[in-house]
C-alpha cells in the first residue's frame, strides 16, 4: 500500500511538472490559460492525495480553494480580460522556446540535484515531492522572465504559486497551509486581476510591459 | 533597562500594539473627513508607540504565537516611533496632495486604512514567534505598500507598482519555500505540527536539525528576505516604489519595512548560527552587502531624480547593515543595530524634507532645485544636516556607527575593510556633489513658504545627533545584549 501511494503521489507531482513545461511552450494566450487551468487541477488531485495520505483533513481545503479558484474562476476571468483587450492570439516571448525548454530542463534537474542531496535522510513520499516542488517554482520564474506580456507574468507567478502549494501540501503535518494558500489566492485575485490590468490598459491601451518601461522614472 | 516600577496595564501591551492599527483599518477605511481621518491616523499611531514603549518595561511571557525578546523590542520600539513622526508628516503632505488634487478624498481614506494596515502587519512581523506567520505578515505589508506605491495612478507609479509586486512576489515566494524547508528540518526531530515552526523551540533545538536542509533552506530565505530588504542583485524595485509613491511612503519603506525583511533574516541566521554543521551565514550577507554598498554608491552620481537618489542610499546603508550582521560578533553586531536605528531615523527625516520640497517646488528633479537654504531656510538646513548625518560626516550617529563597522571590520578582516572604505567615500562624493548643488546657490523654482510642521523632521535630526555626541549608558548596554544574543 505505501508503495502505491508513494506512485500515486509521483505521478501527480509529476504532472504538474509536465504541466509547468507544457506552460514554457504555449504561444497563444488562450492556449495558456487553458494549460494553467489544467495544471491547477493537477494541483487540486495532488494536494488532494495528500489529504487522504496523511490523513490531514485541512488539506482538502486547500485542494478546494485550488480547484475555485485556480481552476476556474481565475482563468475564467483573465480569458474575460484577454478576449477584451484583444490579445489573445499572440504571446511575446524573450528568447527561442528550444532554449528556454533547454533552461526549464535545467531547472529541474537543478532541483532534483539540490533536494536529494538535502533531503538524503528524508522519508522518500516528502523528499520527491519537495523535489518536483522545486522544479514547478523554478519553472514558473522561467515564464516569468520569458515572458512580456503582464497577462502571461501574472500565470507565471501563479504557477510558481501552485509550486509552493504543493511543496507546503507535502510536508507533512505542517499548519498554517490553508491560510497560506488563502493569502496567496487573495493576493492574485484582489491586486492582479481588479486592479492593474484594467488600470494599466486604462493608461497605455496595452498590456506590454514593454510600453511600459518607456515611462521609466528616469527618462521623464 | 528604564527604572520606572512596572505597574499593572489594563491589557495585554503585547496585543495592543496589534489591534490598535488593526482596529485603525477599520474606522479610517469608513471615515470620510480627511482632518478626522488624519488626526486619527496620528493618534492611533501614537497609542501604539505608547504600548510599544511598555513592552521596555515589563516584558510580557514567551507565548506560542507571540513573543517579545531582547532582540525583536528593539524594533518594535524603532518602527512604532518613526511609524507615528511619519503620520504626523503625512498629515500635512497628504493634506497638500488633496488641495492641489493629485488625490481625491477616497484615495485619502484607502491610504489612512493602508497606513495602518502597514503598521499592523509590520509589528506582527516582528512579534510572531512562528516562522509560517511571520512569512503571512511579511507578505500582507508588501501588498499594503504596493497598493500605496500604485496611488498616484501616474505612468511611472503604475511601472513602479507593478515592479514593485512582481519582484516583491517573487521574494516572498521564495522565502515561504525556505520557511517550508526549515520546517522539514525540524519536523522529524520536533514532531509534526504547530511547534515545528515556533522559532523559540526551533532555536532551542537548532543543533539536531539537519545542517543540508538548513543550509538550501538559508539559501532561499536570504534571497527571498533579501529582496525585500533592497541588496543589490535583487533590488531593482526600490528606487522605483520610493521615487513614485507618496513620499511618507517612502519615509516608511525605507525607514520600517526594509528593517522587518532585515529582521527576518537575522532571525534564520542565528538559527544557523546554532547548528554547528551548517554552514556561515556571514560570508553570503557580507558578500551581498557589500555588492549592494558598491553598487548603490556607483548609481548615486547618475541620479536626476531626488527621491530616486535617497532610495539609492537607502540600499546602500541597507548593504552596510547587513555587512556588519553578516561580520558577526559582538562588535559588529553592535555597530551594525546602531547602524539600522540610526539609518531609520534619518533616512525617514530626509524623506520627510525632500516631501517638502517637492511639494513647494513642484518637482522631484535634481536640476530643478537649487539654493534651498536661501529660499526655504529651516528647511534647506534641515536637509543639510540630514544629508551630512547620511553621508557619514562626525559628530553625527551614522559617523559614529560607519566608524564601528569599520575599525571591527580592520581588526578581523582588513582586506574586507578596503571595499567596504571605498563604497563608503565613493557614496560620500556623490552626496555631498548633489548636496552643494540642491542647497546653495542661486534659488530656483517655487518660494512659497512651507504649511506644515517641522517638528517630525527637527525630532528625528535632534535624536541623530545627540545620539551622535552622547549614547546614553542603557542603550548600549541594552544594545551589546543584543549583539551577543545575535552571535
Amino acid at each position: 500500500m505505501e508503495r502505491f501511494f508513494l506512485d500515486v503521489a509521483h505521478l501527480l507531482a509529476g504532472g504538474l511538472v509536465l504541466t509547468s513545461f507544457m506552460l514554457l511552450y504555449q504561444t497563444r494566450m488562450s492556449s495558456l490559460l487553458v494549460v494553467f487551468a489544467l495544471q491547477a487541477f493537477v494541483l487540486t488531485l495532488a494536494v488532494g492525495w495528500q489529504a487522504h495520505v496523511q490523513h490531514a483533513p485541512h488539506l482538502y481545503i486547500t485542494a478546494a480553494i485550488a480547484l475555485i479558484l485556480k481552476a476556474l474562476i481565475i482563468p475564467y476571468a483573465l480569458s474575460r480580460v484577454v478576449v477584451r483587450l484583444g490579445i489573445h492570439r499572440s504571446i511575446e516571448t524573450v528568447g527561442g522556446i528550444s532554449l528556454t525548454m533547454l533552461a526549464g530542463m535545467g531547472c529541474v534537474a537543478l532541483s532534483m540535484v539540490v533536494m536529494m542531496k538535502a533531503m538524503a535522510a528524508a522519508d522518500p513520499l516528502t523528499r520527491e515531492d519537495l523535489a518536483f516542488a522545486l522544479s514547478v517554482v523554478l519553472l514558473g520564474m522561467l515564464i516569468m522572465v520569458t515572458r512580456r506580456n503582464a497577462v502571461s507574468q501574472i500565470v507565471g507567478f501563479m504557477s510558481v504559486e501552485n509550486g509552493l502549494i504543493l511543496a507546503a501540501a507535502g510536508a507533512k503535518g505542517m499548519p498554517l497551509v490553508v491560510e497560506i494558500s488563502v493569502a496567496f489566492s487573495v493576493l492574485v485575485a484582489f491586486i492582479v486581476i481588479g486592479v492593474f490590468l484594467f488600470r494599466i490598459r486604462e493608461r497605455f491601451d496595452s498590456v506590454e510591459l514593454q510600453v511600459l518601461d518607456d515611462y521609466r522614472g528616469e527618462r521623464r | 533597562m528604564i527604572a520606572v516600577p512596572p505597574f499593572p496595564l489594563p491589557f495585554d501591551p503585547t496585543m495592543a500594539v496589534l489591534l490598535i492599527p488593526l482596529f485603525g483599518v477599520a474606522l479610517l477605511a469608513v471615515l470620510p473627513f480627511y482632518r478626522l481621518g488624519a488626526r486619527l491616523n496620528v493618534l492611533l499611531t501614537f497609542a501604539t508607540l505608547l504600548s510599544a514603549l511598555y513592552l521596555l518595561v515589563e516584558r510580557p511571557p514567551m507565548g506560542r504565537y507571540l513573543f517579545v525578546d531582547d532582540l525583536n523590542v528593539v524594533f518594535i520600539v524603532l518602527g512604532t516611533f518613526v511609524g507615528f513622526t511619519t503620520s504626523v508628516f503625512s498629515a500635512s503632505y497628504i493634506g497638500h496632495e488633496l488641495e492641489i488634487g493629485r488625490l481625491t478624498p477616497a484615495n485619502q481614506r484607502f491610504y489612512h486604512a493602508m497606513y495602518q494596515a502597514l503598521m499592523f502587519s509590520m509589528n506582527l512581523a516582528l512579534l510572531a514567534n512562528n516562522i509560517g506567520l511571520m512569512w503571512v505578515a511579511v507578505e500582507l505589508a508588501t501588498m499594503s505598500t504596493v497598493v500605496m506605491v500604485g496611488m498616484y495612478r501616474t505612468h511611472a507609479a503604475l511601472e513602479a507598482a507593478w515592479k514593485y509586486f512582481i519582484l516583491g512576489s517573487v521574494g516572498i515566494a521564495l522565502a515561504l519555500f525556505g520557511t517550508i524547508l526549515v520546517y522539514m528540518a525540524a519536523q522529524p526531530v520536533i514532531g509534526e505540527g504547530y511547534d515545528s515552526m515556533v522559532w523559540t523551540t526551533l532555536v532551542t533545538k537548532a543543533h539536531l536539525l539537519s545542517p543540508d536542509l538548513l543550509n538550501v533552506a538559508f539559501v532561499f530565505l536570504m534571497l527571498g528576505y533579501g529582496t525585500k530588504v533592497g541588496l543589490a542583485p535583487l533590488h531593482a524595485w526600490l528606487p522605483d516604489a520610493h521615487a513614485e509613491g507618496p513620499t511618507p511612503i517612502s519615509a516608511v519603506l525605507s525607514g520600517l519595512l526594509l528593517n522587518v525583511a532585515l529582521y527576518a533574516v537575522l532571525r534564520f541566521k542565528m538559527l544557523l548560527s546554532a547548528n554547528p554543521g551548517a554552514i556561515a551565514p556571514g560570508p553570503l550577507m557580507v558578500v551581498l552587502g557589500l555588492v549592494s554598498l558598491i553598487f548603490a554608491a556607483f548609481m548615486l552620481y547618475r541620479r536626476r531624480d531626488i527621491k530616486r537618489m535617497f532610495a539609492y542610499s537607502s540600499i546602500e546603508h541597507m548593504g552596510i547593515i547587513t555587512f556588519a550582521f553578516g561580520m558577526g560578533g559582538p562588535l559588529a553586531n553592535f555597530a551594525g543595530l546602531l547602524h539600522m536605528t540610526m539609518h531609520s531615523l534619518t533616512k525617514s527625516a530626509i524623506f520627510f524634507a525632500v516631501g517638502h520640497i517637492a511639494q513647494v517646488k513642484g518637482t522631484q528633479r535634481l536640476a530643478e532645485i537649487r539654493g534651498l537654504t536661501e529660499s526655504h531656510p529651516v528647511l534647506g538646513w534641515g536637509l543639510v544636516i540630514g544629508v551630512v548625518a547620511i553621508a557619514g560626516l562626525p559628530p553625527l550617529g551614522i559617523f559614529m556607527s560607519e566608524f564601528l563597522v569599520v575599525s571591527s571590520t580592520f581588526a578581523r578582516e582588513p582586506l574586507l575593510a578596503v571595499p567596504l572604505v571605498f563604497g563608503l567615500l565613493v557614496a560620500f562624493g556623490a552626496l555631498m556633489l548633489r548636496l552643494t548643488e540642491v542647497a546653495f546657490g542661486e534659488p530656483t523654482g517655487g518660494m512659497a513658504p512651507v504649511e506644515a510642521s517641522y517638528v517630525p523632521l527637527y525630532s528625528h535630526l535632534a535624536l541623530v545627533v545627540g545620539a551622535g555626541i552622547y549614547l546614553p549608558g542603557p542603550l548600549v548596554v541594552w544594545f551589546q545584549n543584543v549583539a551577543r544574543l545575535l552571535g
